[in-house]
């Protein structure tokens, strides 16, 4: 049983959602969609302190195929630590997802709902499992398939996210076909897709033309994926117009995903020494990271509409994982670890905690919240916890990402690159300012509707931001885990 | 876990500050004062030494440190947050009461925190905290000197915050030590020091904000940041020479201003100015006798600076104005204040027997004894400016001068109360000063009741009087007659400006245009971000589907091209 837990925990989700589907009654789907993802997150615990413990790498033979012929699913410091992220935040979303969609869905596509939910989830944990770069991709496109369904199914109340769900299908296709393209490439040079075994042919004919331009596919593809400026215009309609149980779980996670499988994939199968992989994508990371921090940021404080204000956050903090990357160093891995996963937590608690004010009025915007902060006090508190960690406030887990990120620029000499890190974190203090100023400073007009607080939602966003002032005090643990991280791919002193 | 955050000085204060507004008005009060007094208890007891470190993200914290110094400013805080709260009793705003309490509460902090960034922490916390009791002057004028108050420390916050990130990147971690004021980090953390110590061009903020915050706000505001800031100094840049300097045009320059100053609570902020100017002059000089000389000052001008603040509150509360040209002759109506006022202001003037002669005066005479004449100098003629607007500008317009037939009762019994305990404590710091001493980080040695020291004082101050009481018969003062002071001020007022504005001109015209440029070019994207971002653009991310593709091949072919010509 033990020794089956990697495949476990994909699997669980993975055929949960036919079975979902087929129970067609929609408190049992939940049921079972809460009962798999918990299961998975438990594995996934599991699987980190095990990992934790002994420090080794635990691999997974498919069907008792070795590698390089049979598709492994590895568990290394890098795996162990994103799994229970996703399967985290997947959890506790699920447990919030329940009254979202009974507000939000038509009661008939319920059970489909949980089907695609499991289904995306199953995606996700998969392509952080497996070792197996066309898995990667099989993965991919089932996260991404579901994904694009679940988005659709924010129609029955906003029919814009009918377009936004085709506009992320077409570019999403895009970025898959530009990933499957440079594996393509990779294959006919080596011969090979296991990635422990790519890493290794791939030496000899890494100075060649078609080498970098399947790093190039592949990299460009997965920006895309991980809505990397200026690749991001599928994401802020596609967040802002889903169901806001979905907005919750991708915000969250996708895009955490795909930034995991790209420094796998550069870092572990290319590798740092790569010719024009340090020079050409990392000034291109670093410059596109640091432009998607600024107009995602000043986007953001345009807004007036609270989902597609923080989705264009996410566009920012993307940014600075894009930077932590570009830094192409091991404490610069290690910062975009360590801001994958506060970030998760942080926009997790932003996403359910506005979903619990969507759910009730329809739209969470400017209006809807003024003088909010009395009426929903514990939901709105979650939003300016939240909001402060996107900062980069002392005592929240965003500090912490912030540190990281600047020390691993100085440790470069990227003193302007530090410094705009710095302002633009700064900056979001505008946004967050605007929602405490419209919900806690102005007085509820009259004649706005009542909002009242959902424990179903807030004690799960309270869960996060918890995570989030934990994270930021006790970093240790965390930040201990996510250079263990990094080493797997660049090794270097802490 | 609780009880180690709890043992963090002035946490009791900052967490404790939590609870204010939900008491009644009644309780709040005697809670703040057991609060701070059990505060003071338990900080008392803490000895020089490192005593709480934490790790956060393996940076080494130092919570809790205290040196030689830290007593006596703990202790002053402390006297200074529960004055501050007996002064304040007759209100009830729970919003500066809160904000009071926490602001103390973190400057305590502050003062025993061993690392640049705990001290980050709570030096942007007292600047958060205190903007709220600026804010509270409730008028126009009050809303902007906030922001602008704001925009100045939290400027200093973050150049420190800069001067602790070079520091480490320098390799030498981020404990509060002695440091090198020529390295680009020392030079940082100088700066933010500066700032909230009021160096001279940097000291804007000051008289800008502290006279447009509420009656009781400023007295708050007068006894923490720029103390917390000259302790700072002192922990970091003892014996820096051009500190003797910068102090001495410090205690210099506010004399001119504060004489030509008609708002007694603005005086009295360009007073504190000057004040803090001794306290940076002893820190340069940095012996054993000039450090003595800082702490003692800045413990006793802690108590008659709030002294005179609160007599100057009393009479802005009772009549509803501060300004010299429309007060005079309460000392009928409010002759306890009156009384309080003279003696605050006979301490700032360092008369023998009142707490400013026995703590000044180790300070200039740390001065006159490692041979700084011109500074000795400038110290003994601002001391001649302090006497003239602090010592008897303020009581004379105040309390005698023009009768103005007010029709005002004495202040309430709280302030009063506050007062008589920070007079008391003036006379009996001065006639007593031997507990002060043995607070003090050196042994003293200095003997201010030498005959020859009391007796150049005492001609010091007659000639001052002297020379006001000269001005006045002669109607020379200038609030009262304006025309009649262009001698000496002119060039202070009309011919600098006139020559800075000729060479300044063309600089500030390309500056401001420049400025306005910039602000109309961030505009200009900003609405046409906007315009775009309704339905499809760059910004707001929902560009059609087609030009997101387009945009996507050209970062692909970005990439490839940053290959081959790399």
């Amino acid at each position: 049983m033990m020794q089956h837990l990697p495949i476990l925990q994909v699997l669980l989700p993975l055929l949960g959602a036919p079975l979902a589907a087929l129970l067609r009654h929609r408190d049992m789907a939940w049921g079972l969609a809460l009962l798999l993802t918990g299961a998975a997150f438990l594995i996934s615990i599991i699987l980190f302190s095990q990992q934790q413990m002994t420090g080794e790498t635990l691999v997974y033979d498919l069907g008792g195929w070795p590698a390089p012929i049979g598709i492994v699913y590895v568990i290394d410091a890098a795996s162990a630590l994103v799994l229970p992220v996703i399967s985290g935040i997947a959890f506790v979303a699920t447990i919030a997802a329940r009254r979202l969609v009974e507000a939000e869905i038509d009661a008939r596509d319920h059970a489909l709902f949980y089907a695609a939910w499991l289904l995306t989830i199953a995606g996700m944990l998969g392509q952080v499992t497996t070792g197996d770069a066309f898995n990667i991709f099989v993965f991919l496109e089932i996260s991404s398939l579901s994904a694009y369904a679940l988005v659709a199914m924010g129609a029955g109340r906003d029919r814009r996210a009918l377009p936004a769900a085709f506009n992320y299908l077409i570019l999403g296709t895009v970025g898959a076909t530009f990933y499957v393209i440079g594996l393509g490439l990779l294959y006919m040079l080596t011969g090979t897709l296991n990635l422990v075994d790519l890493s290794d042919r791939l030496a000899d004919v890494q100075s060649t033309r078609a080498a970098f331009t399947a790093l190039a596919f592949i990299a460009l593809g997965l920006f895309l994926k991980m809505a990397l400026f200026p690749l991001h215009f599928w994401l802020v309609p596609a967040y802002a117009h889903a169901p806001s149980a979905v907005s919750a779980l991708m915000a969250a996670t996708a895009t955490k995903v795909s930034v995991y499988v790209l420094i796998r994939l550069v870092f572990g199968v290319f590798g740092i020494d790569f010719p024009g992989l340090a020079d050409a994508v990392g000034l291109l990371v670093l410059t596109l990271g640091i432009a998607g921090a600024f107009v995602g940021t000043l986007a953001a404080i345009l807004e007036t509409d609270l989902k597609k204000l923080f989705a264009q956050s996410s566009i920012a903090q993307l940014g600075y994982m894009a930077i932590g990357i570009g830094a192409m160093s091991a404490t610069g891995l290690a910062a975009a670890f360590i801001h994958l996963f506060n970030h998760a937590l942080m926009k997790g608690a932003l996403f359910l905690a506005i979903g619990a004010i969507a759910a009730q009025v329809g739209r969470a915007g400017m209006g809807t919240i003024q003088g909010a902060g009395r009426q929903i006090p514990l939901t709105m508190t979650a939003i300016l916890v939240g909001g402060l960690a996107l900062i980069g406030v002392p005592l929240t887990a965003g500090f912490i990402s912030k540190l990281y990120l600047v020390r691993a620029l100085l440790e470069q000499d990227f003193w302007l690159l530090a410094a705009l890190t710095f302002i633009s974190s700064a900056l979001a203090l505008a946004y967050v300012w605007k929602i405490i100023e419209t919900a806690w400073l102005k007085e509820r007009p009259k004649g706005a509707p009542v909002l009242v607080e959902t424990p179903v939602h807030y004690v799960p966003a309270w869960l996060m931001v918890i995570a989030t002032i934990g994270f930021g005090i006790f970093a240790s643990p965390l930040v201990d885990a996510a250079y263990a991280a990094a080493h797997v791919f660049i090794g270097g002193a802490r | 876990m609780l009880d180690a955050i709890f043992a963090i000085p002035g946490m009791m204060l900052i967490l404790g500050a939590l609870a204010v507004p939900l008491l009644p008005p009644f309780v709040r009060n005697y809670y703040m004062l057991a609060l701070i007094a059990f505060s003071g208890w338990s900080v008392w007891q803490i000895a020089p030494g490192v005593h709480m470190t934490a790790n956060l993200a393996g940076i080494d914290l130092i919570l809790v440190r205290a040196e030689a110094i830290t007593k006596p400013f703990a202790l002053v805080f402390h006297i200074a947050a529960a004055l501050n709260v007996i002064y304040a009793m007759h209100e009830d705003v729970k919003i500066t009461a809160m904000a009071g309490l926490a602001y103390a509460g973190a400057a305590i902090a502050a003062l025993f925190a061993g690392d640049f960034l705990t001290l980050f922490i709570y030096w942007e916390l007292t600047a958060f905290t205190s903007v709220f009791l600026v804010l509270d002057g409730n008028t126009a004028r009050s809303m902007g000197a906030a922001m602008r108050y704001l925009l100045m420390q939290v400027a200093s916050g973050v150049i420190l915050l800069a001067g602790a990130v070079l520091l480490w990147r320098e390799g030498a971690g981020f404990a509060i030590t002695a440091l090198d004021a020529t390295t680009p980090a020392g030079f940082c953390v100088l700066l933010a020091f500066g700032i909230k110590a009021a160096f001279p061009f940097l000291n804007g903020w000051l008289q800008d904000a502290y006279p447009e915050a509420s009656v009781t706000g400023t007295v708050v505001l007068s006894a923490f940041t720029t103390k917390l800031s000259i302790y700072m100094l002192a922990l970091c840049f003892a014996g820096l020479t051009p500190l003797i300097w910068v102090g001495a045009v410090m205690t210099l320059f506010p004399v001119f201003f504060a004489v030509i100053e008609n708002d007694l609570r603005r005086v009295l902020a360009f007073s504190l100015n000057n004040q803090l100017g001794f306290m940076v002059v002893g820190i340069g000089v940095g012996t054993e006798l000039a450090l003595n000389g800082t702490v003692a000052h800045a413990f006793a001008h802690i108590i008659y600076k709030s002294l005179l603040f609160m007599s100057m509150g009393a009479v802005l509360f009772r009549t509803g104005t501060a300004k010299a040209s429309e007060l005079g002759g309460l000392w009928k109506q409010m002759p306890l204040t009156a009384i309080f006022c003279i003696i605050g202001a006979v301490s700032i003037s360092s008369f023998p027997l009142f707490s400013g002669f026995v703590t000044k005066s180790l300070t200039i005479g740390a001065t006159a004894k490692e041979g700084y004449f011109f500074v000795w100098l400038a110290l003994i003629f601002a001391s001649a400016g302090v006497l003239e607007h602090s010592g008897i500008k303020i009581p004379y317009f105040a309390f005698f001068g023009h009768d103005r037939k007010f029709k005002v009762k004495e202040a309430p019994l709280n302030m009063l109360i506050a007062m008589g305990i920070a007079a008391a404590l003036c006379v009996i710091i001065g006639i007593f000063p031997q507990p002060l001493y043995a607070l003090l980080p050196y042994e003293v040695k200095y003997d201010v009741w030498e005959t020859g020291h009391v007796l150049g004082e005492l001609q010091l101050l007659l000639f001052a009087v002297l020379a006001f009481v000269f001005l006045i018969v002669r109607g020379l003062y200038p609030p009262e007659i304006d025309s009649t002071v262009l001698n000496t001020d002119w060039l202070l007022r009309r011919a600098i400006p006139r020559v800075v504005k000729g060479l300044a001109m063309p600089v500030l015209t390309l500056w401001f245009g420049a400025v306005a440029w910039a602000q109309k070019t961030i505009l200009t994207i900003f609405r046409i971000s906007e315009e775009t971002s309704r339905e499809s653009g760059l910004v707001s991310g929902i560009a059609s589907t087609g030009a997101a593709a387009g945009i996507f091949l050209a970062v692909f072919a970005l990439m490839l091209l940053a290959r081959l010509f790399m």
